[in-house]
């Protein structure tokens, strides 16, 4: 027999719920390696795969300090330093009137951040994925749920899992082709 | 979630959120059915073809202007910035709206907003598009604005960072990249869902390049909310901030009528009273256009409705405080400009502001008209005149007439000024018809999350 190789196992279930439930069942067995799919944001799905905390809050503050701190000093040295005007006797240091862009610059970089942070750690873009060989993974975008686990797993080997997703009553299940 | 379902079953009460009796699949496919099967209407070609050849007057407009100059505007000493400003800030304005309902009220928890952000959104962007043209051509060399921004150059010299001015060029080109960034993260996994359904290979390709590979994985989805959130609390303070700065324009100068620390809240409020008008003169036709009643409910007009109302009184405090401080002040200008604005040649824009921002919107009180589309539709327009009307009166009514009599004169807007002012409105609707067209133009993963299913029972 041909082989190719194997990138998971795949069950598909009808509901948030059954997912969750499936999830934390798949985690507490001892599955490191999964994931799961669904078509809108299921609160309590990360935490059952055991996916607890992202760094893209600190991303986003680490972008927000850079802009607000590079906006601030930007305005200083043009307006003090590199090419000071004299505006009514005014200080060339004039903090006051700089507080606006400062702010402006700290919006722009930290929502900048959380959006490339966020899919910089997620990996995308990223045209090709294995999950998508499978024909009814078109479903999760619209109303299925699907629980992955994947061969690089310790504890992965195609018959074992197999039947230990069959015992999670799913729709279907598939193995994914790499 | 829970609080979702909450809603939805208090909506037997209320108007509901959305109707029952709907599940993620027929969610998904009448969202997404309208832009991947429905056939292209008539009407649309026709609506669309109007808006660009209005949008075709815009560019003709705009090339005559770069060929001749802004002499061909009605602008002159004392008023030079006319139209130019005021369709500036009626945009920009008007773009708020969409932004406090993607950011703000999703903060705030107000679920009803799902169905209404993402075109909320669009609006946002076109308007906010439409309103940058403004100060790029009253420039007068907009070839040449590029010098706003702080770049290293020949001539050895860098902008002035103590300008109002300079801080609205931040502050709206800030703007516009989180609006841009927020509705495109928006969208994402829609898009995803379009790239799954769609049959012709090249929406695939194309709606698949923009989905950027979504799958819908557990720790995207937890990544993707936090992202979200932030970029809504970012969102927040900015869409505040920004029509301050706007206001700034005026209250940092000292010209009578402009000169007051009212001018940062009253124009946020009226910022968002003129785009809760213009959501509602979109939605309105939309959602019968499209049938999307069982989406877009009579819940979702009262609530704007109340918005408007809200926002036209902290408007209607705002013109009160104005004229209170004209007479207590004891400052001769200002007591001049409550006068002029009263008695002036232009008085009657006044009255026509006062009758179409305070007077004609209490009728919202009365609740059948709350719920009347048409009523609704109507008094949006009025509401969208009156706000245009107010911008006239700060921008031409304390120009024209301020310290010195000698140099005081009148304002009259030029053909030019016209197409120019008309022509964006066809480039704002030209761009609204192709979005309802070629994107979804309700969240259709945030529209699942409403559903009842879509909570997860507890074992």
């Amino acid at each position: 027999m041909k082989t190719t190789p194997i990138y998971g196992m795949m069950a598909e279930f009808d509901s948030a719920t059954a997912l969750v439930e499936a999830a934390r069942k798949t985690h507490q067995a001892g599955y490191q390696k999964i994931d799961a799919y669904s078509p809108f944001p299921v609160e309590e799905l990360a935490e059952a795969i055991g996916f607890h905390s992202n760094r893209v809050a600190l991303i986003t503050l680490i972008g927000a300090a850079i802009g607000g701190l590079s906006g601030y000093l930007m305005q200083y040295w043009m307006a003090a330093v590199s090419y000071p005007i004299n505006v009514g006797g005014r200080p060339n240091h004039s903090w006051p009137s700089f507080i606006v862009i400062t702010f402006e610059l700290t919006i722009l970089f930290g929502g900048i951040s959380a959006v490339f942070g966020m899919l910089a750690l997620n990996g995308l873009p990223m045209p090709y994925h294995p999950v998508f060989n499978v024909p009814r993974f078109v479903m999760a975008s619209k109303d299925r749920f699907f629980l992955i686990i994947f061969s690089t797993d310790p504890k992965y080997d195609p018959s074992g899992t197999r039947q230990f997703l069959q015992m999670l009553e799913p729709r279907s299940i598939a193995e994914v082709p790499s | 979630m829970a609080d979702h379902t909450e809603e939805i079953a208090v909506g037997n009460q209320k108007a509901p959120v959305i109707e029952p009796g709907y599940t993620f699949g027929t969610v998904t496919d009448k969202i997404s059915s309208i832009v991947l099967t429905r056939p292209t209407s008539t009407g649309w070609f026709v609506g669309f073809g109007v808006a660009f050849l209005i949008t075709m007057m815009l560019l003709f407009a705009l090339g005559y202007l770069f060929v001749k100059g802004v002499g061909i505007w009605g602008i002159n000493i004392p008023v030079g910035w006319g139209f130019a400003i005021v369709n500036f800030v009626w945009w920009i304005g008007i773009g708020h709206a969409g932004t406090l309902i993607s950011a703000i009220l999703l903060l705030l928890r107000q679920s009803w907003r799902n169905s209404i952000n993402r075109f909320a959104e669009a609006m946002t962007l076109f308007a906010v598009a439409c309103a940058g043209i403004f100060p790029l051509v009253h420039t007068g060399r907009p070839w040449l604005a590029y010098w706003l921004f702080p770049y290293p150059n020949t001539m050895q010299y860098w902008p002035q960072f103590r300008s109002p001015l300079l801080w609205d060029v931040f502050a709206v080109s800030t703007y516009f990249t989180i609006s841009l960034l927020f509705w495109f993260i928006g969208l994402v996994p829609d898009l995803a869902t379009l790239r799954d359904r769609s049959e012709s290979r090249w929406a695939r390709i194309i709606y698949g390049m923009l989905a950027l590979g979504w799958r819908g994985s557990a720790r995207h989805w937890h990544r993707y909310e936090s992202a979200y959130l932030l970029l809504a609390g970012l969102a927040t303070p900015l869409v505040l901030s920004v029509h301050t700065v706007v206001s700034f324009d005026f209250a940092i100068a000292i010209v009578p009528g402009w000169h007051t620390t009212i001018f940062p809240p009253y124009f946020v409020a009226g910022a968002i009273y003129s785009g809760f008008a213009m959501v509602l003169m979109l939605a309105i036709p939309i959602r019968k256009l499209y049938g999307l009643e069982d989406f877009i409910t009579d819940r979702h007009l009262q609530n704007s409705a109340k918005v408007m109302l809200a926002t036209g009184w902290i408007v209607a405090y705002g013109y009160g405080i104005e004229a209170f401080m004209g007479w207590y002040s004891g400052n001769r200008y200002d007591a001049f400009t409550l006068w002029n604005r009263l008695h002036g040649p232009y008085a009657f824009f006044y009255f026509m502001l006062l009758l179409c921002n305070i007077a004609i919107p209490q009728l919202l009180w009365i609740r059948r008209l709350r719920t009347s589309p048409l009523g609704l539709f109507l008094i949006s327009s009025v509401i969208l005149c009156g706000m245009w009307l107010e911008r006239f009166v700060i921008v031409v009514m304390s120009l024209h007439r301020d310290f010195l009599p000698s140099s005081w004169g009148m304002y009259y807007p030029t053909r030019w000024d016209w197409m120019t002012f008309m022509g964006t409105i066809g480039m704002f609707l030209a761009a609204m018809f192709l979005f309802v067209r070629i994107l979804p133009m309700i969240s259709i993963f945030e529209m699942r999350t409403l559903l009842p299913e879509a909570e997860v029972k507890a074992e």
